[in-house]
């Protein structure tokens, strides 16, 4: 039993704090909120310089480090709530390539992550939102030598701004929904692609994105034909691992921030950070950051070693979204009315921790898949 | 990073396992008992008193101590993989008391001499201990304690009650801290410890019986009672600080997460033969199965941090809160669940589980309370943890 950072991966948390922090400031933040792309090509150059982009891959791909140098980085980007396809591409993209691609491809699209010059995103979810096999009712019909994808997907992050999507489709039918689902990894500017940014409360990219008969070479199959759907449950694993060390990183920020303002703030006399009520929602906030980080090192940790990560994943996504949730509402209570301001940086946290909750499966979605474990 | 145990301790965890599986009473397992309400069994000091000698011919009450005090050197996680296979095993003979937080203050604090005079009775299992540190007036503010040792030639005399005393009624050594100096100021700087026979004359044990019907506390009465001063540990007046590293471990000691993991599974096993087991109940199962893997690793990261020679502090606060209101969560899902059930009590027509759902559930009021309060819990995660300021 371990619970320590080893000297590389303190290296990593140290480079990419102090990176971010001089990068990404509260002024940086809310202008990417409101920026169409959520990313400047300067930073993203940046980050490549840095060797961001190839965390996690194969070095013979131009990767470097492994998952929980990555799981550190994502920390500490969550700590200044950073927004721009870095998820997208190196947590979504990148895993379904690893685990599903060719060597061909894995060489064209790992080299060209790690390099910065592909930015991917993985299209999953339909207008039912759900993360089950069923819900994949997009379609890909054979032509020739091509497939031809109709349907459409909603909540794709970034698609805005992709070069590649990686899309979810049903190419067989089968008793169980899991069989008869296809990856297909699609260049953005095939005819036929409409992308829509979605406008939502966090202010981070996430489209509606419709094929109209579009044309995919077989040469573009990610993976075995009709075999995606164990593919995308080790790529939802990864992914729900990420989000939560994004979420750690939110909730150690927002908790950093409610004490400064708890020491510096004084009312009746006395900093409102003396006040047993707020010292106890102070100290409930710390008990849910350090449980949240644990429960996440875990799951990080065993999709690291390669071991099953299922049940450990499950219990991370579900733990710390509502660690994460708690968190931030605490956060505002402390504040009082300057929390509540849209002025102040706080609800960026808030709403950013909402829309990682959701994504690749909420709550219920989590605990659900956790009972299959025990009852 | 690893969060895994090593071979070594994987084994150690089946060589406990083997060993429980043979000797644990039949009763206690077939009743699903646990470590804190196993004692409202009839001939529960007996039992738990053989077992606690059994554990000790092992070797395995003092494994993580250093060699020279009778201990193996291994680290403190060999002493949580035995509480929680105890806990998976129901089984008693733990005397946390003793081996959780008298031990390791002794380690610390005492002298050569008082290590080794009492860690041999520890380790064997034979010499059980209590603590008395609250009073009638003080709790939670412990540093106001009033009971006073007044100092003569070559002992203290102490007069004065002390009370919630814990396995009072049967322990052999009592962990005693009083007042030696009213003027002191800060008053923590007026307290000493000290280390008492339960045989010395004028002590008188009075059981209090809890709201579960259990009777684990006391109330103690000191009259006259003489102690030499080679009895006091950490020194005359600086009681305070062995409190103070005492409270560190005995937040540590209970592994309360286990027996609430292993409280879960009976809870799924009794929904599933009741036709209980609908969404919502498996989503609430899963609910506490997350919050007890939360707790598990608060707990994890206390032990990591003590093989590694730090000390845990406000972890430990973090730990012992996670356990307990986790037990306590587990405990009131247990009533939900059992519905009009939960209300029979051991012995009643139609009771289920032995009475434990109740059983548990009573006793778990004093999760909350015991060890210190979740209140003072938080004061010291906020206080000490994020240099929160004092309300002067």
């Amino acid at each position: 039993m371990d619970f320590g950072l080893n000297e590389q991966q303190e290296m990593m948390q140290t480079m990419a704090r102090d990176f971010l922090t001089g990068e990404y400031s509260d002024k940086v933040l809310k202008a990417m909120v409101k920026d169409e792309k959520g990313f400047t090509p300067e930073l993203w150059k940046k980050m490549v310089g840095m060797n961001l982009m190839g965390l996690s891959l194969p070095e013979k791909y131009g990767g470097v480090g492994d998952f929980l140098d990555l799981t550190v980085v994502l920390e500490e980007m969550g700590r200044v709530c950073f927004l721009g396809p870095f998820f997208s591409t190196v947590v979504l993209g990148a895993s379904a390539i690893m685990e599903a691609g060719s060597d061909e491809q894995k060489q064209k699209f790992l080299h060209g992550i790690a390099e910065g010059k592909i930015i991917m995103t993985l299209a999953l979810t339909e207008p039912s939102a759900k993360y089950t096999a069923d819900a994949i009712q997009v379609r890909a019909k054979p032509q020739g030598n091509d497939y031809i994808i109709s349907g459409t997907k909603v909540f794709v992050t970034d698609a805005n701004v992709a070069d590649y999507i990686i899309c979810a489709a049903r190419t067989g039918e089968a008793k169980d929904p899991q069989g008869g689902i296809t990856l297909f990894i699609v260049d953005i500017n095939t005819p036929g692609i409409t992308c829509k940014l979605l406008k939502t409360i966090a202010g981070d990219k996430q489209c509606e994105v419709a094929f109209d008969n579009v044309k995919v070479s077989r040469d573009n199959v990610l993976g075995e034909m009709g075999k995606g759907w164990p593919y995308i449950e080790k790529v939802l694993q990864r992914a729900n691992a990420a989000r939560c060390a994004e979420m750690v990183g939110m909730a150690e920020q927002v908790l950093k921030m409610t004490l400064d303002y708890a020491k510096e703030r004084a009312a009746f006399g006395h900093p409102i950070g003396a006040f047993q009520s707020i010292q106890h929602r102070c100290a409930d906030m710390l008990i849910d950051v350090d449980g949240s980080r644990f429960a996440t090192y875990q799951a990080a940790w065993r999709i690291n070693e390669g071991l099953e990560a299922g049940r450990e994943v499950a219990i991370a996504k579900a733990w710390v979204s509502q660690a994460c949730r708690r968190v931030m509402n605490s956060a505002h209570q402390v504040h009082g009315a300057i929390g509540f301001s849209e002025d102040h940086i706080l609800h960026f946290y808030t709403k950013r921790a909402r829309a990682y909750e959701f994504s690749f499966g909420g709550v219920d979605f989590q605990l659900e898949k956790l009972a299959e474990h025990y009852v | 990073m690893d969060f895994t145990f090593s071979p070594e301790e994987e084994a150690f965890r089946k060589q406990v396992a083997g060993f429980l599986e043979k000797e644990v009473p039949a009763e206690y397992r077939e009743k699903r008992l646990t470590f804190f309400d196993m004692s409202a069994q009839h001939d529960w000091i007996k039992v738990h008193r053989a077992m606690a000698e059994k554990l000790g011919e092992k070797g395995w009450l003092s494994m993580h101590w250093p060699r020279e005090y009778g201990g193996q050197d291994v680290s403190p996680f060999y002493r949580l993989i035995l509480r929680e296979e105890l806990s998976r095993y129901h089984s008693p003979g733990y005397d946390s008391i003793g081996c959780g937080i008298v031990a390791p203050a002794i380690l610390l604090k005492g002298s050569d001499e008082q290590k080794k005079r009492h860690l041999p009775g520890i380790a064997s299992g034979k010499v059980m201990w209590c603590e008395t540190l609250s009073e009638p007036n003080h709790g939670s503010d412990l540093a106001a304690i009033e009971v006073f040792a007044k100092e003569e030639a070559d002992c203290f005399i102490v007069n004065g009650q002390k009370i919630w005393t814990t396995n009072g009624h049967f322990a052999d050594w009592n962990a005693l801290i009083v007042r030696t100096d009213r003027a002191a100021s800060p008053n923590y700087r007026g307290l000493t410890f000290f280390l008492v026979d339960m045989k010395t004359p004028g002590i008188t044990v009075n059981p209090i019986i809890n709201m579960a019907g259990h009777h684990e506390f006391n109330e103690v009465f000191f009259e006259d009672v003489h102690i030499p001063k080679e009895n006091i540990i950490g020194g005359l007046n600086k009681g305070w600080y062995v409190v103070m590293s005492l409270l560190d471990y005995e937040r540590t000691t209970d592994t309360a997460y286990a027996v609430a993991g292993t409280y879960i599974e009976d809870l799924a096993e009794y929904a599933k033969q009741n036709n209980l087991l609908d969404s919502v109940t498996k989503n609430r199962l899963a609910q506490l199965v997350a919050e007890c893997e939360v707790a598990r690793l608060h707990h994890y990261r206390v032990t990591w941090m003590q093989s590694k020679g730090m000390v845990p502090n406000t972890e430990s606060a973090m730990s012992k809160m996670c356990g307990f209101e986790c037990l306590q969560h587990v405990a009131e899902f247990g009533m939900e669940l059992a519905g009009q059930y939960s209300q029979l009590a051991d012995g009643s027509a139609r009771v289920p589980m032995f009475g434990r759902i109740p059983s548990i559930y009573l006793r778990s009021f004093g999760h909350s309370l015991e060890q210190g309060t979740s209140e003072i819990d938080r004061d010291v995660i906020a206080q000490r943890g994020l240099g929160l300021p004092r309300l002067r």
